[in-house]
């Protein structure tokens, strides 16, 4: 990477938005009317009031390079030299809007009138950021850290062996390593291992519960995928194929994507478009296996948490997967005095901390900013905990819950189920 | 001074060739820049499909969800009032649906002169409201370039010269009439390049949507 890093300049930056540039996007910019609406979907303006955070605005500098070079009237422009010229220092300033103040939650793409897939293309400038050396110190870390030891927080395997034989222990079960044939491979995410070891803990009962059969995997483990968050199809690719060859060596039908929103939408959705083939294998975030089994009845549980809950659908998860009725059909199995937010599902508000946001240390301010619409949210149903299934999201609304000291913990729902079940005879 | 009948003509003849011709030809090559530049495969495992969700989508942005609606009523309302307005105007007044047959050879029945006039008029404020919107709201004043301003000027100028024309208050008619049509030309010669094409390019973008979120089992 550091090697590679000398080698970036405008020039690069450009040409990966020349290979970005689609119908779609195209369509998009011919559509825009400049009427500010994507500006109420976004928690980054709605919180800061300030303009410069509307999301398209984000994508000025792309636009201009569409404008230029793949409209006629553009060109005809440039010719005339009556084009503003795209430069470094534009997509220096252009750096924090990109980054610093999205999460890619991709709500404004379900508000513009036009109907621009404003997240699609935010996505795809963030490719011409790191191509021109305009990403964030933060992001590249991780996803230096990503390529190099496996997990964008530098976790090693022996962290979480540890790990592994605490919840052995806590349990008195196995927990499956490299087995061959499973039917379920089950990655984890780094933030989730650090934070909530309660999670494999979880999991580990559940499965033995309902007899599913399934593996973690020494050569991987981790879901996340720093290069889709940075923007960077190389290291994108590189870490989707570390997943793909742990799922091949062992030859499971399925990958189980933990309670992280990201690495579901990195696995699920981006993975095989990194690598350009598909799977020859399922993808499924926990909270669909963990559905599925209720479904089959596979799943008894005991007992009924009766405090007022209320969920936070992550936004990879729910508007950018379609998995939302799968979380509210568990939590009627263990919860007895539910209540969904007012905004939720697929027009559900950010927590703020996705797309990178919360790896990049100099977004610190506008992450807990943007946290206020998920406060003033959380504060409307006034529930008495609060569920998610996304660790960064979870880690997120506990300390935003902190900051404004309001007393509302924070749990994921495969823990509450697994404290749910009956006990096998 | 020219003669306003020749003006009239000019409008109606050699002028009206030209702006039909640049607006034609002009959509046809915005639409193959869009398209020309295609989609990639997608190798990942579709949840839904793509070509009814996106079709839904089209349909989905004139009817926003009401969180949406609650945050931008301004922009709701009145920008479906003025481009409904717009719309039955250029359309449904019966000189317009006149002009469509005898050049197009397609018909159909059109609106009573007081009632056009009276959503003229509504369409004329719509716009107005809509201008000041722009320059007050400070998302949109932040966001709003030239571009922005000359587009408002040249759709509001055909309605606004229409309605002086129908009321009689630029004289002599011929003048009124041939300003009233130049401006109309303006419009369609101005269309192709501006973002105006949204008039057409806007379905494209909703179905894109659409079919983007639909693959993913999510109705955008």
């Amino acid at each position: 990477m550091s090697e590679a890093a000398t080698a970036f300049s405008l020039q690069r930056g450009l040409a990966a938005w020349r290979e970005e540039m689609d119908a779609p996007v195209a369509s998009f910019f011919s559509s825009c009317v400049h009427c500010g609406m994507c500006a109420q979907a976004c928690p980054f303006f709605v919180e800061t009031g300030d303009p410069k955070y509307t999301p398209i605005h984000k994508l000025e500098p792309l636009r201009l390079l569409w404008e230029q070079e793949y409209t006629i009237a553009g060109w005809i422009k440039t010719k005339l030299g009556l084009s503003k010229e795209i430069t470094d220092e534009m997509l220096a300033e252009w750096e924090p809007l990109l980054y610093d103040s999205c999460s890619m939650c991709g709500r404004c793409s379900m508000v513009c009138p036009v109907g621009n897939d404003i997240q699609y293309m935010i996505r795809k400038a963030r490719e011409g950021m790191v191509a021109s050396g305009h990403a964030p110190e933060g992001l590249i870390a991780a996803s230096v850290r990503a390529v190099e030891t496996g997990s964008p927080m530098g976790l090693q395997w022996k962290t979480l062996e540890v790990q592994i034989k605490h919840v052995e222990q806590a349990t008195g079960l196995e927990v499956p390593i490299d087995k061959q044939g499973a039917d379920y491979l089950v990655l984890l995410s780094s933030m989730e291992i650090i934070n909530f070891p309660e999670y494999l803990e979880a999991i580990t009962k559940i499965f033995d519960h309902a007899g599913v059969s399934w593996t973690l995997s020494q050569d991987c483990f981790e879901a996340t995928n720093a290069g889709i968050q940075i923007g960077n199809k190389d290291v994108a690719a590189l870490l989707t194929n570390r997943v793909v060859d742990a799922a091949v060596k062992l030859g499971v039908k399925n990958v189980i994507s933990p309670e992280c929103g990201h690495a579901y939408t990195a696995i699920r959705w981006e993975g095989p478009n990194n690598i350009g083939r598909s799977y020859p294998f399922k993808v499924f975030h926990i909270i669909e296996v963990l559905e599925q089994l209720r479904a089959d009845g596979r799943i008894k549980t005991e007992g009924k948490e009766t405090d007022r809950l209320s969920m936070h659908d992550p936004c990879n998860l729910a508007r950018k997967s379609g998995v939302i009725q799968q979380q509210r059909n568990l939590m009627d199995l263990v919860a007895e005095n539910f209540v969904d937010l007012k905004e939720h599902g697929k027009y559900q508000w950010c927590c703020g901390a996705g797309g990178g946001v919360s790896s990049n240390e100099r977004a610190e301010d506008l992450k807990m900013a943007a946290f206020k619409r998920k406060k003033a949210q959380i504060e409307e149903v006034e529930p008495e905990r609060m569920v998610t299934m996304c660790a960064t999201c979870r880690t997120q609304l506990e300390e935003g819950l902190e900051e404004f000291n309001m007393d509302i913990p924070v749990i994921g729902l495969t823990e509450i189920i697994a404290e749910h079940l009956v006990d096998k005879e | 001074m020219i003669d306003p009948m020749e003006f009239l003509l000019w409008t109606k003849g050699p002028m009206f060739q030209i702006a039909i011709a640049v607006f034609g030809l002009g959509i046809l090559a915005r639409l193959f820049e869009i398209f020309a530049l295609g989609r990639r495969h997608n190798y990942s495992q579709a949840r839904g499909g793509e070509l009814v969700p996106g079709l839904k989508t089209v349909y989905k942005r004139f009817n926003p969800d009401p969180g949406t609606f609650a945050r931008s009523p301004f922009d709701v309302i009145v920008g479906i009032i003025w481009h409904i307005g717009f719309i039955v105007v250029l359309l449904l007044f019966i000189p317009h649906v006149e002009l469509i047959q005898t050049t197009f050879g397609i018909a159909w029945p059109s609106l009573p002169n007081p009632l056009v006039d009276a959503i003229t008029a509504v369409t004329l404020v719509g716009l107005v409201a809509a201008l000041i919107h722009r320059l007050t709201q400070p998302v949109k004043r932040f966001l709003s370039t030239r571009e922005d301003y000359v587009i408002w000027a040249v759709t509001f100028l055909p309605v606004l010269t229409g309605y002086l024309a129908y009321h009689r208050l630029i004289n002599p008619y011929p003048l009124a009439l041939g300003i009233h049509i130049l401006a109309a030309e303006v419009f369609l010669i101005v269309l192709p390049f501006t973002k105006l094409t949204h008039i057409f390019t806007a379905f494209v973008a909703r179905w894109y949507n659409g079919a983007n979120f639909g693959r993913k089992g999510v109705q955008s």
